[in-house]
């Protein structure tokens, strides 16, 4: 049955450029057993409500010994709280978010709209006299490598150091059916190991002595919750910063090579620059950077008429569930006017994407000081070639003619 | 009447949450006649949650929480004159200025007021308050900001509750006496009101459950302290009486209409019912004053006070308003209440006082997170949240889809369920309460076989 290989042909690389007609079938075949074992899940209505249910896990040790992955004999390390449970998720969440966002600094994002339109001007500067232009390499990653180095603590110079490992990690999270993971997931760990070696060390010499970052507050300002461990801040700090840029490089170059391939769209928000929120919105349902994500069953459950037992992977396919018919009237159409789009680009639950405070406002700003200099310009190659992962989904290049 | 709904003349009486968005949503459906909204007080519409909340800690003023408009309904606005009457064969709405408006169909909304301490002399005392207008709330901060010894405040429904949570925050010492068995214990039952009443006294609360105050004792006209009915005393500056609400109603005291002391009771598609309980045409509810069947709660008749029932209803009520017969929508929207205080978020869905049984289905009391399930007769009614409110949406499908009580095992956050046996969920007859409940259930307590009746006085 070719729904058998459903997944198979969408971690296929060939049809990275364009997986949403797979999606489409996903969504008629309904819950899906694949021929590894997991499910996929890609109705708008069903994800929500998967996304809600106490019943499905984050935690991947929660799976039965025959999708486990790697050796459970190993010395692994603590899993980061996107892939924990309440409470464990609840406290370390809550830990992280003490100085990034509400109640305790409810304005420090938002107070960072200026130093990220100077860091996005300076990045436009440097490259307004060249004709041809990488939009990923000269403009979607600096910027939000720059601004999580800023909000961390990080310094800037030592991206050449850290590139490496977060390219390592995001490669080890992504799903290849068939395919032994052990070597990739090995690696994985070896690189979340160093670099949150890097992250403690960076930390700990700001104990005593705090700069306005957010390792400084880690360790020098601990909530009621109490301090991170060693352990727990080396996985946090290592999280905050791979997931703090490798996501919206993604959501900024998929947001280019959209707006390239919209023109009229293009045109609409030059002339109405305050549309900018909202298409942002809509381009996290119609081009996210986050395609999918792995969940575990802790009981049978009941999907649209499938019984899928406990332990075994679910994969929630969001990217397919925000172009849901039943949903979103006309979902392949890009429209930055459109009401009523609570897309699953973030996610929902108690796992709503942490940073998207962050990730909405880099966009806006980014896409908003790049729109006016569009109209000239031209993709050079369409599709672009993309990043291999097919869960963190975006161009890894995308060459612009101006 | 004129033939199509979307024409004739509209009047909304009642100028707060329900009457706003009513009359948005009336122009949102379309009407194109003249609208005129009644308001009581002065103010355009503003918004209340607020009021016992952050106006009271000071973090905001007590006229900033205007509600926005989501459009212009254009609509005549009389404000700060109340409706005195109504003349359902003249169809004339009566105002207490001498006036009278004509109308085709008519939106209800004239909500509650809070319920004064019952002794008038007592309650004249300077220095007693309650609290619901943004004039009480800016009267009531002013004089929390002045620093007073300590603060009795009689109730712990949610307004009480959350006034005390404000007092300690701002350091002030306070005194809590609740008739029930514990706060909260109208709207939660039981089991929550004894976290609840943990909570307050680890703010530093001086909590007095099952306890009623027989006196209020001023001094040159301040007001001092009060008497309690098991003989104590407690010497405070301010006093806030916070008994629950009362329905406004009296005005449509010759209207023919369902009125009581549970509001206004309408059917499903929010038209009002008259004394013989016909149902009427022209004539709709919608807010704190509607009394309402809902089918998941066995049709019981529901009062409710809550914010998002006043929105939804409202634009159901509107939408009916000015729809043909077949185009009408009932209102189903199952009751959501939140409520902030002592650090900690309090959200229900559904009605928890329609159970008879409850257990802990994720978090635990240890923790002081939790989501409490109630059901009754083996089918889920309600769940209330504790610091984990991004559970409920789940709950809230299981109220509507009528799940089966105890729901099933296999919470991600390692409570096992299995081990947590459901326990009555111990909801009082709320004539016990010194507040009144924020929902009502109009008929009777389900686990009640037959309703006392007891003639008044």
């Amino acid at each position: 049955m070719a729904d058998d290989t459903l997944l198979q042909r969408i971690t296929d690389y060939t049809n990275r450029p364009d997986p949403y007609p797979l999606y489409a079938q996903l969504r008629e075949a309904g819950v899906v057993r694949q021929t590894d074992g997991s499910y996929l899940v890609g109705t708008y209505h069903d994800i929500v409500a998967l996304l809600h249910d106490p019943r499905v896990s984050s935690d991947q040790r929660n799976r039965t010994a025959l999708y486990r992955g790697a050796d459970p004999g190993d010395a692994r390390q603590l899993p980061t709280f996107i892939r924990r449970d309440d409470p464990d998720h609840h406290r370390l969440r809550s830990m992280a978010m003490r100085p990034f966002g509400p109640p305790h600094s409810p304005g420090r994002i938002d107070a960072m709209r200026e130093e990220i339109t100077r860091i996005t001007e300076d990045l436009i500067a440097s490259i307004q006299d060249r004709e041809q232009v990488d939009i990923v390499d000269d403009f979607a990653y600096p910027l939000p490598v720059t601004v999580i180095c800023r909000l961390l603590g990080v310094p800037r110079e030592d991206e050449p150091v850290f590139r490496e490992w977060s390219a390592t990690v995001i490669d080890s999270i992504d799903i290849g059916p068939g395919e032994d993971l052990r070597k990739r997931e090995a690696a994985g760990e070896q690189a979340r190991t160093q670099m949150g070696r890097y992250l403690v060390d960076l930390a700990e010499r700001r104990r005593g002595g705090p700069g306005d970052d957010m390792l400084s507050a880690f360790v020098n300002d601990p909530g009621p919750a109490g301090e991170f461990s060693r352990a727990e801040l080396a996985a946090t700090s290592a999280l905050l910063l791979v997931a703090g840029h490798e996501t919206t490089v993604n959501l900024i170059t998929n947001g280019i090579l959209t707006l390239l391939r919209h023109p009229d769209q293009l045109d609409l928000l030059r002339r109405d620059p305050g549309l900018m929120p909202s298409a942002v919105e809509e381009l996290l349902r119609y081009e996210p950077p986050v395609h999918m994500l792995p969940r575990t069953p802790l009981a049978p459950l009941d999907i649209a008429g499938t019984t899928v037992p406990r332990g075994v992977p679910l994969v929630l396919v969001l990217a397919s569930g925000s172009r849901d018919p039943q949903r979103f009237r006309d979902p392949d159409r890009f429209d930055p006017t459109r009401p009523d789009n609570q897309h699953l680009g973030f996610g929902s639950g108690i796992h709503s994407c942490y940073g998207a405070p962050l990730a909405r406002i880099e966009a806006q700003i980014a896409l908003g000081a790049l729109a006016p200099r569009l109209s000239t310009a031209t993709l050079v190659e369409d599709p672009p070639p993309y990043r291999n992962s097919a869960i963190l989904r975006g161009p890894r290049h995308l060459r612009v003619e101006f | 009447m004129p033939s199509d709904p979307r024409e004739g003349r509209i009047v909304v009486v009642g100028a707060s949450l329900a009457g706003l968005r009513a009359a948005e949503a009336l122009r949102e459906e379309g009407f194109t006649g003249p609208l005129t909204v009644v308001g009581e007080e002065h103010r355009p519409p503003y918004d209340r949650p607020p009021l016992s909340k952050q106006v009271l800690l000071g973090t905001a003023a007590p006229d900033t929480t205007g509600l926005p408009m989501r459009r212009d309904p254009d609509a005549q606005w009389r404000l700060g004159v109340r409706a005195t009457g109504l003349d359902p064969l003249a169809k004339r709405v009566l105002l207490a200025d001498g006036e009278s408006l004509p109308y085709d169909r008519l939106l209800i909304a004239t909500g509650t007021r809070a319920r004064p301490w019952p002794h008038p002399q007592q309650a004249a005392l300077d220095g007693v308050f309650t609290l619901r207008t943004s004039e009480d709330a800016a009267r009531l901060a002013e004089r929390l900001a002045a620093g007073p010894r300590r603060v009795l405040v009689i109730g712990a429904g949610f307004t009480g509750s959350e006034i005390a949570s404000a007092c300690r925050e701002r350091g002030i010492e306070v005194t809590v006496a609740e008739r029930g068995p514990g706060p909260l214990v109208g709207a939660l039952g039981g089991t929550l009101a004894k976290l609840a009443a943990a909570m307050q006294r680890a703010h530093g609360v001086d909590l007095r459950c099952a306890v009623t105050v027989s006196a209020l004792r001023g001094r040159d006209g301040r007001f001092v302290g009060a008497d309690f009915s098991d003989g104590s005393r407690v010497e405070a500056d301010l006093c806030v009486v916070a008994l629950g609400a009362i329905r406004n109603i009296e005005w449509l005291a010759d209207a023919g209409l369902a009125a009581g002391p549970h509001g206004i009771a309408c059917d499903a598609g929010c038209r009002a019912v008259d004394m013989y309980g016909i149902v009427t045409d022209d004539i709709f509810v919608a807010g704190d004053i509607a009394r309402f069947p809902h089918p998941l709660f066995d049709y019981q008749m529901l009062s409710l006070e809550h914010w998002g029932n006043a929105v939804a209803q409202a634009e159901v009520a509107a939408h009916n308003m000015v729809s043909p017969g077949p185009l009408r929508r009932p209102h189903l929207t199952v009751p959501v209440f939140w409520s902030s205080q002592f650090g900690f978020n309090i959200k229900s869905v559904g009605v928890p006082a329609f159970s008879d049984q409850v257990v802990i289905a994720q978090g635990s009391l240890a923790e002081r997170r939790l989501v409490a399930v109630y059901g009754y007769r083996g089918r889920i009614t309600a769940a209330v949240t504790v610091n984990m409110a991004k559970w409920l949406e789940h709950y809230q499908g299981l109220i509507e889809s009528a799940a089966t009580f105890p729901p099933g095992p296999g919470a991600a956050d390692g409570q096992p369920l299995v081990t947590e046996f459901p326990i009555p969920s111990d909801v009082p007859d709320a004539r016990g309460l010194s507040h009144g409940p924020t929902v009502a259930l109009t008929g009777h307590l389900p686990v009640r076989r037959l309703t006392v009746v007891r003639s008044a006085g």
